[in-house]
């Protein structure tokens, strides 16, 4: 069996009386592409904001990419990547300037930000964009660029926040391409989706409601557990039972 | 039946370099159906909905909603139509009955008056009444957004994008509110990038750079789909999606759920010989079936012709 990534015991997260994420318990293996799906408002961003060293627990325990989450923060940011739809790129830098800058960022030299950033774009097949404004290109490009940018440095674990919204059908799929070959490389996918049909494409997920995981397998075991048609079935029987006014 | 709204060559173009939001495009939308604009961003949703409720000028082309002109007659539609932007734009320091107030208030009217249209939506958001608008959460601010939007008992309502990053549990509860709002008679014009959603309109437009790819209702669309579709399963999603791709019969494959959809070169292909073929690859207990085309199957297939 593969490495864990991230391990998380009794992971809680409490804003004065309120209990955002509830005790979770999380193992995901290196190279594994986790889905993380959950209602709006169910602790989702609470919990991945943690994960990232961003946020410290109220209670539990947590190793992400080997360090840990109360101590070793500052290593863990080093040690991931993260994309999100809202916030990605710098519209007013070129495609090039974007890469220069998330790569410092991530701690290349100069050297490795040339080669990286060259291969980039002749990968993504961006010659003749290179030298322009990131707000001119299509969103697709964009969220393709901008997962390119996140991985750049090598990262053990890529978290992305709904990365495909509003992306046509062809450009999702092309985007999961991406995923999929990362994840052949071994960085491990900690994914975040509205796309049931996402779901399916991942190893294994878990779904959040009120704050805890209600469930936690492979999508095909989910739905034979509860005896669903579809993962949006799945979805549905589980995250109604929330109660919380969010 | 009456048209709601009549677009004819409408078009639109921003910046200094005149990129084409919106093509030259005509369709019409009948009274009392659910009409869905469907396509990702870019597509030119918004800028439609923005011609239609009269905040945005076409460039060229015109239209009518419910008879009135989109351009001399704009004071009579802004008093028929309800609209809810994408964006959430009510009054984040007002609270939830203010906010419901003031949209009454505009439109000399009272909340009182046209309740019975809000009631089924607004007794959800009512434990809240007093808490200011910005500190509600995703599906609250929605429900209270609709509600702003009809208290003035529109005739048609806009709705641009009410579902995106939504949950697919408060999608599905949307989208029955709207089932509802059509029995009471209004007309309802939605977008979402969201194809599964398709199925809920009357009818539907296809959009993808500002130009309308098919218009019809969703099962004439998947009835005009030009190829058998096929749906293969058996084992992990990027090798079964790889092998499929370099099979020399395939003429499109593309990851669907926990399945490949596959399109054949020829359609004498028998079925087996995918299946063979997979064998052959070292895929095995793989299974195929003929399948009927999603509106997601139809607007990757539009897409690349």
């Amino acid at each position: 069996m593969a490495l864990p990534v991230i391990t998380t015991k009794k992971l809680t997260k409490r804003f004065g009386d309120f209990t955002a994420v509830h005790e979770i318990d999380l193992e995901i293996y290196q190279g594994e592409i986790f889905g993380f799906l959950g209602a709006n408002g169910a602790g989702k961003t609470t919990a991945m904001r943690m994960l990232c060293g961003l946020s410290t627990p109220t209670s539990g325990e947590a190793t992400i990419a080997g360090f840990d989450i109360y101590k070793e923060t500052e290593k863990i940011k080093k040690h991931i990547g993260y994309m999100s739809q809202k916030f990605s790129l710098y519209e007013d830098l070129t495609v090039r300037e974007n890469i220069r800058f998330f790569g410092g960022i991530y701690g290349l030299s100069r050297k490795e930000l040339k080669t990286k950033s060259n291969a980039l774009i002749d990968y993504l097949g961006l010659e003749n964009e290179a030298n322009k404004l990131v707000a001119s290109l299509p969103l697709g490009w964009k969220q393709k660029l901008s997962f390119s940018v996140a991985i750049m440095h090598q990262p053990k674990i890529v978290f992305l926040d709904e990365p495909t919204g509003g992306v046509d059908p062809v450009t999702r799929r092309q985007f999961w391409d991406l995923i999929y070959k990362a994840s052949d490389d071994g960085i491990t996918v900690f994914v975040t989706t509205h796309y049931m049909d996402e779901a399916e494409y991942c190893d294994r997920l878990s779904i959040m409601v009120d704050g805890r995981i209600e469930a936690l397998s492979s999508p095909a075991q989910m739905k034979i557990d509860l005896n669903a048609a579809s993962m949006d079935d799945v979805f549905y029987q589980l995250a109604r039972k929330a109660q919380r006014q969010e | 039946m009456h048209q709601a709204i009549i677009a004819e060559g409408l078009s639109k173009s921003y910046g200094k370099e005149k990129i084409l939001a919106v093509e030259n495009l005509s369709f019409t939308v009948e009274a009392g159906e659910i009409f869905g604009l469907i396509g990702p961003d870019g597509a030119g949703k918004t800028s439609i909905f923005r011609m239609l409720t009269t905040l945005l000028l076409p460039d060229a082309g015109n239209a009518k909603v419910m008879g009135h002109d989109i351009v001399k007659d704009y004071r009579e539609i802004r008093k028929t139509v309800g609209y809810m932007p994408g964006k959430f734009s009510l009054y984040q320091d007002l609270s939830v009955e203010e906010n419901l107030n003031f949209f009454a208030t505009l439109f000399n009217t009272t909340i009182k008056e046209n309740y019975h249209l809000i009631k089924d939506i607004y007794e959800q958001i009512e434990p809240f009444k007093k808490r200011r608008a910005g500190k509600l959460s995703g599906g609250m601010k929605q429900k209270l957004a609709l509600c702003c939007a009809l208290i003035h008992q529109p005739t048609i309502l806009f709705l641009d994008e009410p579902t995106t990053g939504v949950d697919p549990v408060s999608r599905k509860e949307l989208w029955e509110m709207l089932k509802r709002l059509k029995e009471k008679g209004i007309t309802i014009i939605v977008s979402t990038p969201y194809m599964d959603e398709a199925n809920l309109c009357d009818r539907i437009a296809l959009l993808q750079h500002g130009k309308i790819l098919s218009i019809d209702t969703p099962p004439n669309i998947s009835a005009a789909y030009p190829d058998l579709l096929f749906e293969v399963k058996g084992g992990k999603m990027s090798r079964l999606l790889n092998t499929l791709v370099a099979f020399e019969q395939t003429k499109s494959a593309f990851s669907f759920g926990d399945a490949v959809h596959l399109t054949l070169q020829d359609a004498n292909t028998p079925a087996q010989d995918v299946i063979n073929y997979l064998a052959q690859k070292g895929i095995e207990g793989s299974s195929i079936q003929l399948i009927k085309p999603t509106i997601e199957d139809c607007f990757i297939q539009l897409l690349k012709n």
